[in-house]
């Protein structure tokens, strides 16, 4: 098994075609999961003919902005850790050099890239910041009331890049190979998930803050944050 | 994780509709409320929310127990709809008893949790499908089925035959006659600009209310009816119990007497939820994208009266004063600053609320909680504290509550709580206030 995991048919493997795989799963999920919410919401009565484009903004431009909102000025830590979290997330795999050169190497493109150190340090927040909220979750009562398996293994799932990335890159602990192999095959995994678990907040975030922002804007004449 | 601990609560609308329930038939419902009733909200909703508790501060009554997790709004969901969800609908008839303990007397459908969630989930329309769900199997509060069976017969929530109703409604007029000289309440007036629409009440156990209005009316000079037959009363419980074929019913007979009298704009009285429902449940429920009828509520209405000068105030009330922001007006309506306004109009010393506008607390007896007679008393009572607590911080006595729910609920705190406090409707601020012009005034013979 293990040289299995260490094989270069493997790293050949996860680097060339499940590469395709993974994004075409994940964006044709996240496609299939927008259009079967568009589609189903075409049968309520109460979703489209209230949905108002100024006040969906207004309500996401709330919520995507540090500290816009009441609840998130009344919880500073949480706000700062959760948009840290998110911006390392998304940012870190997206300009990282090694991630870069390997789009250099198949496309000949080329975008700006985090220096190494800054990507380092990002990873770290990533694992730390999942970290807290793991402790969180079996800290603070209201959360520990309704955790279950799956929302651990959500936790998992988004840390298990980051953190084989990690040590692939400093290379301790374990061989190289194998790290990379488990690096990539994480990342897959996780992209693959998106769609189709709770991670899926990425996709449905827009739609159901357009939702309430409309009903309580343009509706109701009040405000959602 | 450890069952929750709730005290018993024997309420015979619940306990023997929920022993006579088969597995099949709750998961009939259940199935049939999921799969063909609810719509794309409901699985974006179960299946976005990251379970990260972020609602809890939200909910009043997580606040009144001390943070007891069981009460935040997530918990709610979780322990009723997802469970259902997993358990796809086979559950027997306690656990659906389980369920609409939660959804009926644990959560008000206030809609505040929706402006703490990150993602602006509804939580209150996934609970009102909890609602759903037990009102069609027939497990709900006795005295909330009882209010609906009352609007089955009588299209009243408190059994006023229509008979009693036009008999009080030229008993309070003949009494007003004693202050405004010839008052009017006319029944059925043809191509009037206003249909005024109370709760019930105001022609039972607090007619007083409906003489106030009357008296307004009478002084503001506006062209004004009641209809003589059904329809006549906004109220609607049959929206909290979940029997929405009911809610439609009432509403469609309640725009019927509207249409019927040819009149412009319907006038709502001080009743939260009766707004409500008119104006979206029912309306939406109807197929209808706004009110057929202009709806307005009573709050708008003063605003528009002592802005245009149609009411002067004679004298103000000295004493402090404070705000019960009702959710049906404020959060979901954004009268906040006409309620307001017409606050400071009537009052010298107004003390406002904190957290106030749409991150006003709810009362407790929303959601038809109210109605859930002495089995569920202490339910208000003691979700009622974070209210309580609200209140008192201002140190006025004097409370405005512009609701039929918070004006029951916040009196009774004040007695149970021993606060000693003075509850009173907006209504009940212009008449003491406002100036009644010579001309109209009755003499006394």
């Amino acid at each position: 098994m293990y040289e299995f995991l260490t094989s270069i048919e493997l790293y050949r493997f996860l680097k060339g075609p499940m590469v395709w795989i993974a994004f075409i799963v994940f964006i044709g999920g996240s496609i299939f999961r927008i259009c079967s919410l568009m589609s189903r919401a075409k049968g309520s009565k109460v979703l489209y003919p209230y949905l108002s484009v100024k006040y969906s903004l207004r309500s996401i431009f709330h919520w995507v902005i540090p500290f816009a909102s009441t609840n998130m000025r009344k919880r500073p830590w949480i706000t700062s850790i959760t948009f840290l979290f998110h911006s390392c997330l998304i940012f870190t795999p997206i300009f990282l050099f090694a991630h870069n050169m390997l789009v250099r190497e198949s496309w000949n493109i080329r975008w700006w890239t985090l220096p190494e150190r800054t990507a380092d340090a990002m990873t770290l927040i990533v694992v730390f910041c999942i970290v807290f909220f793991l402790l969180r979750r079996f800290i603070a009562p209201e959360v520990r009331y309704v955790t279950s398996a799956s929302d651990y293994i959500i936790l998992g799932t988004v840390a298990a890049p980051f953190i084989s990335g990690y040590l692939a890159f400093h290379q301790v602990f374990f061989d190289y190979r194998f790290m990379v192999n488990i690096h990539i095959l994480s990342g897959e995994v996780m992209l693959m998930a998106i769609p189709f678990t709770r991670l899926s907040h990425m996709l449905f975030f827009w739609f159901t803050r357009a939702y309430t922002g409309s009903e309580f804007g343009a509706v109701r004449h009040s405000r959602d944050f | 994780m450890a069952e929750t601990i709730r005290k018993p609560v024997s309420d015979p609308g619940m306990d023997e509709p929920a022993r006579k329930l088969s597995v099949d038939k709750i998961e009939k419902i259940i199935r049939w409320v999921i799969e063909k009733e609810a719509d794309a909200r409901l699985e974006t909703y179960v299946e976005t929310c990251t379970h990260c508790g972020l609602c809890s501060e939200a909910c009043h009554y997580y606040l009144s127990y001390k943070r007891d997790p069981s009460y935040s709004p997530v918990s709610k969901v979780r322990y009723t709809l997802s469970d259902m969800l997993k358990r796809k609908g086979r559950v027997d008839g306690e656990t659906v008893k389980t369920y609409a303990r939660i959804a009926y007397t644990e959560c008000n459908l206030c809609r505040r949790c929706s402006m703490y969630c990150p993602f602006g989930i509804d939580i209150s329309y996934l609970l009102s499908l909890v609602r759903r769900i037990c009102g069609l199997l027939n497990v709900a509060p006795q005295y909330l089925q009882d209010n609906t069976n009352s609007h089955i017969h009588t299209f009243t929530q408190s059994w006023v035959g229509q008979d009693d109703y036009v008999d009080t409604v030229q008993f309070i007029e003949e009494e007003l006659r004693m202050e405004i000289k010839n008052a009017r309440i006319p029944l059925d007036k043809a191509g009037a600009e206003f249909m005024y629409a109370p709760h019930s009440h105001e022609v039972t156990f607090k007619t007083h209310l409906l003489a106030n209005m009357a008296k307004i009316l009478n002084v503001a000079g506006v062209s004004w009816t009641m209809p003589s037959e059904d329809g006549w009363e906004n109220t609607n419980q049959a929206m909290h119990a979940g029997y929405y074929e009911t809610m439609g019913m009432i509403e469609k007979k309640h725009f019927e007497a509207a249409f019927r009298l040819k009149v412009k704009k319907i006038l709502a009285g001080e009743c939260g939820h009766a707004f409500r429902a008119a104006v979206y449940d029912g309306t939406r429920w109807l197929s209808w994208k706004n009110p057929p009828v202009t709806y307005i509520s009573a709050v708008q209405f003063f605003y528009e009266l002592i802005r245009d000068g149609k009411i002067k105030v004679a004298k103000k009330i000295q004493e402090p004063v404070t705000l019960q922001e009702p959710c049906s007006f404020v959060r979901n309506r954004g009268l906040g600053d006409m309620l307001r306004y017409v606050i400071k109009a009537t009052c010298e010393d107004f003390i406002d609320v904190k957290p106030n506008y749409e991150h006003n607390y709810c009362c407790c007896a929303g959601g038809g909680v109210i109605n859930y007679g002495p089995p569920w008393k202490f339910v208000r009572m003691e979700g009622g504290r974070t209210k309580i607590k609200q209140l008192k911080d201002t140190g006025a006595r004097i409370v405005i509550a512009p609701c039929h729910s918070c004006h029951k609920t916040i009196e009774e705190m004040s007695d149970f709580y021993k606060l000693g406090w003075h509850v009173l409707f907006a209504n009940e601020l212009l008449v003491k206030t406002m100036e009644i012009p010579e001309g109209i005034k009755a003499t006394q013979e």
